[in-house]
């Protein structure tokens, strides 16, 4: 119990240390290119820049950091919003594990195999781009043949297919009501594809609400 | 060679791959620790590592085909530091392309400036930073609610979560389906491979195929939505598909 309180205070403390160094890595990046360039840009087009993406991307990080953190746990909520790319790759690599592992997510184990899962992709995805851009001339025309372009652009319903089927058949009367509904709006509305990471708290609650129903019901 | 990809911005991408990793590594140790302190057997944490390092292949890839996009605009160095730290596709190529069009420049064509250059950073940069702000402040209080969600009652807290999770599963299956045929049959196709990878588990008892389904379901998906894009009239196809 002693061992699991000083865990817990442990990661809060390192963890935002690490975030706030990310903070400042972040920013040394661009203040580092303006001295090294020696030009500043114009504080006017910085903010006509952000006026375009900062009122949706700020609400999206905002709403994806209080619907993400207690499915990835502390460990993994600390470092998956550094490293980034969390809808497509950090959360589910750390939803199957916990599947695989057979350990729940908000328990301590939940959290500890999160973290490990999230750390293991951040690092191959680090290598990989390194890599990437190490063999640029030779890989470039192989990525953007036209053959495989199909199977890059499907990734998404090829990732969640494979995930879902596990999740929904372990879980389906949860899975029905989030799932209809979510349907529905997008055959209803397909233009809120681009706008996916903002439906994801709008199916969280959905399937809350349909879970505390059947709970109170006694049905799950 | 040009200021896109001059020395100085390859150094500052080793730098910022270099804390990615040592952070990274830093928690998958303290966590590798921790494991072992809650009994955790070490073989589970090793398929854990394998699994999910097979796992993160195909994504990366497909990261590294954004990086290959925005290149062409920014040269390869500013998109790879912005795809490594809270980077993502879906937030980098609107960044860019908004921050060029207030310069009245175009993200199809290359920067035209150190000035566009460093604008174009500042907006990547400053539009995607809340997570940084809000996590040291919030997620205690955050994790703080759900243990004593837990706490109170264990069966409803499991339940709160897995619900959670259904939710964002649902959101991105809905996505899938309503997205057309392609997407549709890629969705199937995964989900089929991930069925048969379970019988193969269950029934046969192929234990080492758990930890590896999900990549194989997701490769086998997007192997064969190459012959279904071959296969399906051109009208079914998502316009672009090919480019």
């Amino acid at each position: 119990m002693k061992q699991q309180k000083e865990y817990g205070v442990q990661v809060h403390a390192y963890g935002r240390a690490w975030m706030l160094a990310a903070l400042a890595v972040m920013l040394l990046v661009p203040i580092s290119m303006c001295v090294w360039f020696g030009v500043w840009p114009n504080v006017l087009d910085v903010l006509a820049g952000l006026l375009g993406v900062a009122p949706i991307y700020w609400v999206v990080c905002s709403i994806e950091v209080f619907t993400y953190a207690p499915m990835l746990g502390s460990g993994g909520t600390y470092l998956a919003f550094v490293t980034g790319n969390i809808t497509n790759l950090k959360a589910p690599a750390a939803i199957n594990a916990m599947e695989a592992a057979k350990v729940k997510p908000g328990s301590e184990e939940g959290e500890v195999i999160s973290t490990i899962a999230i750390a293991t992709t951040s690092i191959v995805t680090t290598l990989i781009l390194g890599a990437g851009v190490l063999l640029f001339a030779q890989l470039a025309p192989v990525l953007e043949s036209p053959v495989l372009q199909p199977a890059f652009k499907m990734i998404l319903p090829a990732l969640f297919g494979g995930l879902g089927v596990v999740y929904i058949a372990k879980n389906w009367k949860l899975a029905v009501a989030p799932l209809v509904c979510m349907i529905a709006l997008f055959i209803a509305v397909p233009s809120l594809a681009s706008s996916v990471s903002v439906l994801v708290p709008v199916g969280a609650l959905i399937a809350i609400g349909a879970a505390r129903l059947l709970y109170k019901k006694g049905l799950v | 060679m040009d200021f896109k990809n001059s020395g100085f911005m390859y150094l500052l991408g080793v730098l910022v791959g270099l804390f990615v990793i040592a952070q990274s590594v830093y928690f998958l140790v303290k966590a590798v620790r921790r494991s072992r302190q809650l009994g955790i057997e070490g073989s589970v944490i090793k398929r854990t590592v394998a699994s999910s390092a097979v796992f993160a292949i195909l994504p990366s890839v497909s990261i590294l085909l954004g990086l290959i996009t925005l290149s062409k605009t920014l040269g390869l160095p500013l998109p790879w530091i912005r795809l490594s730290v809270l980077g993502a596709v879906t937030y980098e190529l609107p960044a860019a392309t908004v921050a060029l069009n207030a310069l009245g420049e175009s993200i199809s064509a290359p920067v035209s400036g150190t000035l566009a250059f460093n604008t174009v950073a500042w907006v990547m940069t400053l539009g995607c930073i809340t997570p940084l702000i809000i996590i040291p402040l919030f997620l205690k209080k955050i994790q703080g609610g759900v243990h004593s969600l837990r706490k109170k009652d264990s069966h409803w807290g499991d339940l709160f979560l897995t619900a959670m999770f259904l939710g964002m599963i649902s959101a991105f299956l809905g996505m899938g389906i309503s997205d057309g045929l392609l997407s549709v049959l890629t969705l199937l196709t995964s989900a089929a491979i991930m069925a048969v990878c379970g019988v193969f588990v269950k029934v046969k008892k192929v234990k080492w195929l758990e930890n590896f389904a999900l990549p194989f379901s997701m490769l086998g998906a997007m192997a064969l939505s190459i012959l279904y894009a071959n296969l399906l009239p051109a009208e079914l196809l998502p316009a672009g598909l090919w480019s």
